[in-house]
């Protein structure tokens, strides 16, 4: 019986549980002159709570801890000098003992002590497998037996079962929690093994990046500078952002205050798209038609513009980022109040001079932090750049060269490589812990200037 | 004052008119300049969206047409010199029998099916004899594959004839369609002259043609045979990781924005757990990447590459999605429900889950399908996870190997046959599209439908 069906019959079970609640408070209930405390859907309710509940918690435990447990007893049992396999081989030594188990040829003649501790595998397998069955079926009658016994028109059915809820709530509001203490402890604590090898001075100052290969030897690791990467995400966040605050402002001023109502409703979805397009489209464009676009400018020019540039990957990141920053402004400006609108309009300015000189200085912190959002975006945008930047990490200010980001950086060192031990692989993780202190503090600080500004309105 | 009219000689009135009426004259030309800018920005956005679609589309249909040759093909028995495929005799052990069946599915694939298609070239045009060393470089390799899963389907159709429809090499392909400058030097063509004339003698005779092709949806990635790379695997890939999203992380979400809008006290684990959810909201997807590859892969040694650890990856990162549209479903019920819920004794559970939830419904649904779309898009945080890796079969369950959608579309668009693959990467890219207008058409439709006005 496999574990899919094994929850499903659970389920079933549970059930029939919430059935025999039912019936069986409807039966206390015409016995009794008093009123039940709750009603008969509750008693239904604990009683399946009390069936499903433990017997889940033991499923879940036994099936986490089980091949643990036999791995050990079956290596207990192989000759001593096995003992120091590595994860890898252990991993492929079990493998090949489920296929002897399982009567399936293998390659080459199975040694004796497989063959045996095969068998041990076997055994223990079928074991664990009824035991699992009858622990977990004896828990959920037994509880569905105790439960139902204990109806009677005092139990307050409800407030148990809403307490289970509340607990259930709370718990899934927590996986929020562990996320991030997951994304600080894996990145701090590999991080912290990146620095073990390479100073972090060296990293966080070193104006060379060249990782050399981890085959060439420990002895030589290459240079680990952070500030060529650095820069070349800053050069096309500034470029991006060069695009995208122009445009997505007047588009979002134009829409709120001069656009007609046909074109409001016809040009917002349409620019909204742009926000909905995934980046690894973005990424594609970039390379097939904005790069040789440029490249071809500039040779009308006479400037020479590399098709994978700075230029080119900031520029295609401004357009995406562009209904961002709209939606943004327009909030923001939307929550200017009329009156000054109206002040500033009575005093005999013109449209324009209202926005200009009433509206966006009222808005401006807002829009600050509207600003900042967009560029910790930018800063975090990984496929656009992969695409289009060109991946050449040397600090230069040309934009028209090829450039390389933390971003990028991280995907080249990390891509296909699951050993976790060269610092080759392991600054991904140092880049990582950088970009996500730099984004977090951008946006901490753009939402506490927006959230400041609302204050200012309210 | 009267004094400086008197000194400049002039009417003041008509000068100060004139003055404000050069100024407001000024002010109007700014004004319309000021208006012209904003056109322009509008203009500008709404070019951008014109420009890419056209530039996707306009290079990305062409790849769903494709050159194949449709020939009368013979099962020659002199070349598939083999028995008929072993049945399982009473006495013999399953381990046995697999043994034969392997045994006669090996001696099928390594029979010389480059002859069969060269001899039904040749059957159509007796001429090309002399060129018969040629002619397999005209088929994709994968075509010899998809003869002996005909034959492998039906073994009785040794010794007879059928009309099959092959793909041509993807070289021909593009030869054909003109996707490569036909006036290069022959060092630069990778087709040697003697096939390029073949293939335009047969493309003349009709034989060889430019068709509607389904090996796009129907295949899976291959290496060995370009024309016949296809996006199902891709596909099954992001479909399972969907899963995972839609049965992780929509529940968990809304269960947790429940708790917070409806449940919370104010308390500083409450105010934390906000906090904490604004952030990871704005954390770059790349991160999720790494958290997945030093936890899911380095720690509890789940599968690399399987979509069950990318659906993780993408539930973690779609969880503050789901979380804040649920939460502002919620809000836009307006208190006077809760009130009246609980005005008549409900206890506050049963207010949330039997009057406010079913009114938030559409909210939180559409909330969903945007965290879906989301996910569905993402690529970064796969590349990490070694979802990059080449996979040449479709996976049937979420454990096993696989790519996804945009991360085939990363693989392709780096592929060295560019004159082939960048239509396909546009396409793959469209069909990538369509998939996200639909789901995000389903929010709008849903949205429109069931929206209340309070």
């Amino acid at each position: 019986m496999d574990n899919m069906t094994l929850i499903v019959l659970l389920l079933i079970l549970m059930g029939v549980a919430y059935q025999l609640g039912l019936t069986r408070s409807r039966a206390v209930a015409s016995n009794t002159t008093g009123r039940m405390n709750s009603r008969p859907g509750y008693y239904g309710w604990l009683v399946a709570l009390w069936c499903g509940l433990p017997a889940l918690l033991v499923f879940v435990l036994w099936t986490l801890l089980e091949p643990a447990v036999i791995r050990s007893v079956v290596f207990s049992q192989l000759p001593p000098e096995m003992s120091n396999l590595s994860s890898q081989q252990v991993g492929n030594l079990m493998q090949r003992l489920g296929d002897i188990a399982s009567g399936y040829g293998v390659s080459g003649e199975p040694a004796p002590y497989e063959v045996a501790a095969a068998e041990t595998l076997a055994r223990l397998r079928g074991i664990g497998e009824l035991a699992k069955i009858a622990v977990m079926a004896s828990l959920a009658l037994g509880g569905l037996f105790i439960a139902r016994g204990r109806i009677r028109p005092q139990l307050r059915a409800r407030n148990h079962v809403e307490k289970v809820v509340n607990v259930g709530l709370l718990l899934c509001s927590g996986v929020a929690i562990l996320t991030t203490v997951g994304i600080v402890f894996s990145m701090f604590g590999e991080a912290m093994r990146f620095f073990s090898f390479v100073n972090p001075l060296d990293f966080f100052f070193g104006l060379n990046w060249n990782p050399r290969f981890s085959s060439t030897g420990h002895s030589s690791y290459g240079d680990f500078g952070l500030l060529p990467l650095l820069w070349g995400t800053l050069m096309i966040s500034i470029i991006a952002l060069l695009v995208a605050v122009p445009v997505g402002l007047m588009t979002a001023i134009y829409m709120s205050e001069y656009a007609p109502s046909w074109l409001r409703s016809f040009a917002k979805p349409v620019i909204e798209v742009l926000a909905g397009i995934p980046t690894i489209v973005y990424g594609v464009f970039a390379l097939m038609v904005v790069g040789p676009f440029f490249s071809s400018v500039g040779d009308l020019v006479g400037i020479q513009i590399r098709s994978t540039s700075a230029l080119t990957a900031g520029f295609v990141m401004g357009v995406m980022i562009i209904p961002f920053v709209s939606s943004l402004s327009d909030d923001i400006i939307s929550q200017v109040p009329q009156s000054l609108r109206d002040g500033s309009l009575g005093m005999g300015a013109t449209k324009s001079e209202t926005i200009r000189q009433v509206v966006l200085p009222a808005a401006l912190p807002g829009i600050v932090g509207a600003f900042l959002l967009a560029a910790s975006r930018a800063i975090g945008e990984t496929m656009i750049v992969v695409l289009a930047a060109g991946n050449s990490p040397v600090l230069h200010a040309n934009p028209f060269e090829a450039v390389s980001t933390v971003t990028v950086t991280i995907v080249n060192q990390l891509t296909g490589d699951t050993d976790f031990a060269s610092p080759q692989s392991l600054v991904a993780f140092a880049l990582g812990l950088t970009l996500f202190v730099i984004t977090l503090g951008l946006n901490v600080v753009a939402l506490y200037i927006v959230r400041k500004y609302r204050e200012q309105y309210d | 004052m009267a004094n400086s009219t008197m000194e400049s000689g002039v009417d003041p009135r008509a000068r100060i008119q004139s003055q404000v009426e050069q100024s407001l004259r000024r002010r109007h030309a700014r004004e319309k300049r000021f208006r012209r800018f904003g056109l322009t920005a509008v203009m500008l956005g709404l070019a951008f969206v014109a420009v890419l679609f056209v530039s996707i589309f306009s290079r990305g249909l062409p790849a769903f047409w494709q050159s194949t040759l449709t020939l009368d093909v013979r099962f020659d028995p002199a070349v598939l010199d083999m028995g008929p495929p072993p049945q399982q005799k009473p006495e013999e052990s399953p381990r046995d029998f697999q043994q034969r069946l392997n045994a006669w599915n090996f001696q099928l694939t390594m029979a010389s099916w480059n002859t069969i298609l060269e001899d039904a070239l040749i059957a159509e045009k007796p001429a090309l004899e002399e060129h018969r060393r040629q002619l397999r470089k005209l088929f994709t390799s994968g075509a010899k594959y998809r003869l002996r899963d005909l034959v492998a389907e039906d073994p009785s159709l040794i010794g007879r004839s059928r009309e099959v429809t092959l793909l041509a090499d993807a070289e021909v392909d593009v030869w054909i369609r003109g996707n490569i400058d036909r006036s290069l030097p022959d060092a630069r063509l990778q087709l040697s002259p003697e096939v390029r004339r073949i293939a335009d003698e047969l493309h003349e005779d009709g034989l060889l043609d430019v068709t509607f092709s389904t090996t796009l949806f129907t295949n899976s990635d291959s290496r060995s045979s370009p024309a016949s790379a296809g996006l199902a695997g891709a596909f099954m890939g992001s479909l399972f990781m969907m899963l995972v999203v839609i049965v992780l992380a929509v529940p968990v979400g809304v269960a947790s924005a429940i708790y917070l809008e409806e449940f919370a006290p104010k308390n500083r684990l409450v105010d934390l757990i906000e906090v904490n959810i604004n952030n990871l909201a704005a954390v770059p997807s790349i991160v999720f990447g790494l958290l997945g590859a030093s936890i899911f892969i380095n720690w509890f040694r789940l599968p690399l590459s399987a979509p069950l650890v990318g659906g993780l990856v993408l539930s973690l990162m779609t969880l503050p999605t789901v979380i804040i549209t649920t939460r502002s479903a919620l809000k836009a019920v307006p208190p006077s429900i809760r009130q009246a819920a609980l005005a008549l004794g409900a206890s506050r559970v049963q207010t949330v889950f039997q009057q406010v939830l079913p009114l938030a419904i559409p909210g939180i649904l559409t909330g969903a399908i945007i965290g879906v779309a989301q996910a569905l898009g993402e690529t970064a945080p796969l590349l990490l996870i070694g979802m990059n890796a080449f996979v040449a079969n479709i996976p049937t369950t979420p454990f096993e190997q696989s790519t996804a959608l945009p991360v085939q579309i990363y693989l392709w668009q780096g592929n060295e046959m560019r004159n082939f693959f960048e239509a396909r990467t546009s396409a793959a890219i469209i069909v990538l599209l369509l998939m996200m207008i639909t789901l995000n058409a389903f929010a709008i439709w849903l949205r429109k439908k069931f929206e209340r006005r309070w």
